[in-house]
This record gives structure tokens, sequence and C-alpha cells, in this order.
């Protein structure tokens, strides 16, 4: 076995493993996920890997995480042929296709400065998902590139 | 009317729109017949920027369906000053007025608003977004003097700012108009709006000047470009000249045109503009009353007549 497939199938205890990301994306998965190594937990990356379905993927193993939904709304707008693998114990015990929401609340911040929805007010953001992109339900602003820029800070 | 809000003019169908003008019509036709119409009815004002002209307007419809308003004032006197949120404040205010008006000089400022309260509230203007009474007295403008049939109409100035703009020009993708967006490149409609005329399968030209369609238009539309856009003021004069117009521009025009103006203007139509019968922007600003007086008349209970 060389140091190659060694990393593509190293086993993680408890954590997920995401599958079939659009090639070349895993880096912008794991900004979503806000993953950048300093919490010591360990995490995976293998990016451009012979896909049948995609031609080329990305994988991202994530020891000790789960996703949350609105983290699966926003990675389904980069990686809309995502899998979802939940791994307890070695072993999957879920296991889920991504799908394409019609609204993302509370997880991407609008770039409109002169937005409501970035004011101190009792509202969450909320961003329609249309053909290219998101957009603002309050001020029509639409995102099109660049969706992880946009991810609100916790 | 289905809607309680009325937010955007987006909203609103080709049936809202024409039942709207309709009752404006019928309004304006016999404004003494709805004289007591709502007589124990308080509108409440809510501005948070200054806009007189607006503020009369809704103020005289409402009197004249013969109800009264409660008027927050300027925004340096209220509590808003002391750093409450608009969902306070809009929650308290609902608590005095059967109905809202607000302007706000956030975009989608009067979407959040209508979250929090159950009396209706209408959108007098948010930020560079949208201001859907504004956009039905131009439909009605437009409506009464060049018809809703095969219109082709030009909107000149400032197209990137312009909030009347944005509202009117995807409420009249409701009756397949021909239009002409006439601006400088750095003032050009954005990306938002194209994307939605485009989704509406609108039939939208863009253009640097006006001369070349001139000739075509029903409707010719100005708008204000304004100094704080640019960078100094000789870049700014140098742009805004190009689309100023005066009555030896208009030589060029269909006898018939209709020239319109949201005003204030400061000098996009000379005066001499004024006494030729395309001038209609002093219409079209007292068309504001019958026509915020159908929108209250219908939000507020009363069954167009
Ligand atoms: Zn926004």
């Amino acid at each position: 076995m060389t140091d190659d497939q060694q990393l593509r199938v190293s086993k993680i205890r408890n954590g997920t493993v995401i599958d079939h990301i659009t090639g070349g994306q895993a880096l912008n998965v794991l900004a979503i996920l806000g993953i950048d190594g300093t919490s010591g937990d360990s995490v995976s990356v293998a990016m451009n890997m012979p896909s049948d379905r995609l031609g080329k993927k990305d994988i991202v193993k994530v020891e000790g995480k789960e996703l949350s939904q609105n983290e699966v709304d926003v990675l389904s707008l980069i990686a809309p042929a995502a899998s979802i693998n939940i791994v307890r114990d070695f072993e999957v015990v879920e296991k889920a296709r991504v799908e394409r929401p019609s609204m993302v609340e509370g997880v991407l911040e609008c770039p409109n400065h002169n937005c409501i929805s970035t004011e101190d007010e009792p509202v969450q953001s909320r961003f329609a998902v249309v053909d290219d992109g998101v957009r603002c339900e309050y001020c029509d602003t639409i995102i099109r590139d660049d969706l992880p820029a946009h991810i609100l800070a916790e | 009317m289905r809607h309680d809000h009325i937010i955007s003019a987006k909203q609103l169908s080709r049936a809202d729109i024409e039942a709207v003008l309709d009752h404006a019509a019928d309004i304006a036709a016999d404004p003494a017949a709805y004289a007591d119409r709502h007589a124990d009815t308080l509108l409440g004002l809510l501005f948070f920027e200054p806009s007189t002209r607006t503020k009369m307007s809704f103020t005289t419809a409402m009197k004249r369906l013969g109800g009264d308003i409660v008027d927050m004032g300027s925004v340096e006197s209220s509590s808003v000053k002391k750093g409450e949120s608009l969902a306070d404040t809009v929650r308290v205010v609902e608590g005095y007025a059967d109905a809202l008006v607000l302007r706000h000089p956030m975009e989608g400022s009067a979407k959040m608003a209508s979250e929090f309260v159950d009396v209706p509230l209408v959108n007098a203007g948010d930020g560079a977004g949208q201001h859907p009474t504004q956009t039905l007295l131009d439909l009605y403008t437009i409506r009464e003097n060049a018809g809703f049939d095969d219109l082709t109409i030009g909107i000149m100035g400032d197209l990137k700012y312009g909030r009347t703009v944005h509202s009117l020009a995807h409420a009249l993708t409701n009756v397949d108009a021909h239009q002409h967006f006439i601006s400088p490149e750095s003032l050009r409609l954005p990306r938002s709006v194209r994307y939605d005329l485009h989704q509406e399968g609108a039939e939208v030209r863009e253009h640097t000047e006006l001369e070349s369609v001139l000739p075509e238009l029903d409707v010719l539309y100005v708008t204000r470009i304004q100094r704080e856009r640019f960078p100094d003021e000789s870049e700014y004069r140098a742009v805004a000249g190009q689309y100023q117009i005066d009555s030896e521009t208009l030589e060029a025009a269909k006898d018939d045109l209709t020239v319109m103006h949201p005003l204030p203007r400061v000098d996009e139509i000379a005066h001499d503009v004024d006494d030729t019968d395309y001038a209609t922007y002093f219409e079209q600003a007292h068309n504001g009353v019958p026509v915020r007086m159908a929108l209250l008349d219908m939000i507020l209970g009363g069954e167009p007549a």
C-alpha cells in the first residue's frame, strides 16, 4: 500500500467523512466548518481524487465533529454532490447526500453594509437560494462567488 | 387586496396594480365620496430620514379619507437616538396606530419591520431599496398619459442608487413595457435588478446617451444624478450635463411624449420644459394623493367602490 492510498483509507474513530466534494473545494469546505487545524483534532484532506461520478473529487475527514444543519446547507451550495458520513466508533452510522436548501438562515452575512440584517436587530440573516447564488431576503443583494468568505463569524 | 404589508412593488401582480390604479381613478373622480371613509383611523408615520414630500402626501391621503396621523417626529428627538432597535420601535408604535408608514435609510428595513407587527405596514422607502407607493403613482401617471399597451419607456439618470427606478422597472415587467435605460456607465442598473428583469423576461436595453432612443419613447422618466456619487465636482459636472434635457432636446421626441420626474429636480429638466405639453411631473406628484388614498383604503379594509 502506498502512502497515498494509506491517507485515503485512514479511518477515524468519531467524526464526519465528507465525500464527493466538487474537486478543488475541500479548503472551502474546511472554511465553512470553521476548521483550521488549531483545535488539535485530526483532519485529513484528499484533493482531486479520481471519481466515477464527478471526474475529480475531494474528500474531507474530520475527527470529533458532526455537522449542523446550517453547515450542511452552506456545504450543499459549493459541493452539491457531497455525501456526509457520520462515523462513530469506526463505523459509518449515518450516510446522507446533501440537499440544496431553498433558504439558508443565520449562516451567511449580507455583504451590503447598509442592509438591516447586518444591524443589531433581533433577526437572523436569511438568503434564498437562487439559480446562480444566494440572495438576501432583506435587501436583495446576490452573492454569487466565494460563499465561504461570507460565513457569519460565530 | 391580499397583502397586509406593502413592502415592494415586486409583490404586486398586474391585477393588484390595476386594482389600486382603478380605485385611485375612482377616488380622483369623486374625492368627496371618500371623505368620511376612515373617520376613526390613525396612521402612524415613522420617518427615520427626512422626506417632507412623501410624508405630506401620506398625511394628506389619510386626512382626505377622514382619518388622522400620529407622527414619530424626527429621529433626533425620539428614543431611536438612544439606541432602540427598529424592531422595538415598530412594536411600540403599532399599539398607537391602525397602520404604519415607514421610511428608513437601510435596505430591507420595511421587510424586517413588517415581521414584527400585525397592523399593515407600508414601505415609504428603504435606503436604496424599494419605494412601492412611488411606483404606484408613477404607474398611475403612465397609465393616464400613455397607457400600458405597447408602451416604450426610457428611464434616465442615476439608475444605480435610484430606488424609484428599481421599483418602477420591475413593475413595468407586468405590462410588458419596452424598457430603455439611459445612464453613465458608473450609474447603470445594479446586477440584482438586471437579474430580476431578466428573470421576468423583460425587454431591457441599456444606453449611455439619450439621443438615439428618444424618438421611440412614449415616456421619458428622468431622475437626478447626485453630486455625492462622484469623487469630485468636475467629474460630476461632466457626467451630469449629458443627462439634462431642455425644450430643444425634446424637439427630436414624439409629439405625445410624457416627461416624468419623481421630484425634487435640480437641473435635470430645464424650466423651459415646464410650459410644454410634455411636462407631467407636477401632475405626477399630485397623483400621489389619490393613489395613496386608494392603497390605504384597501389595506384598511375598504373594498374598491
Ligand atoms: Zn442584505
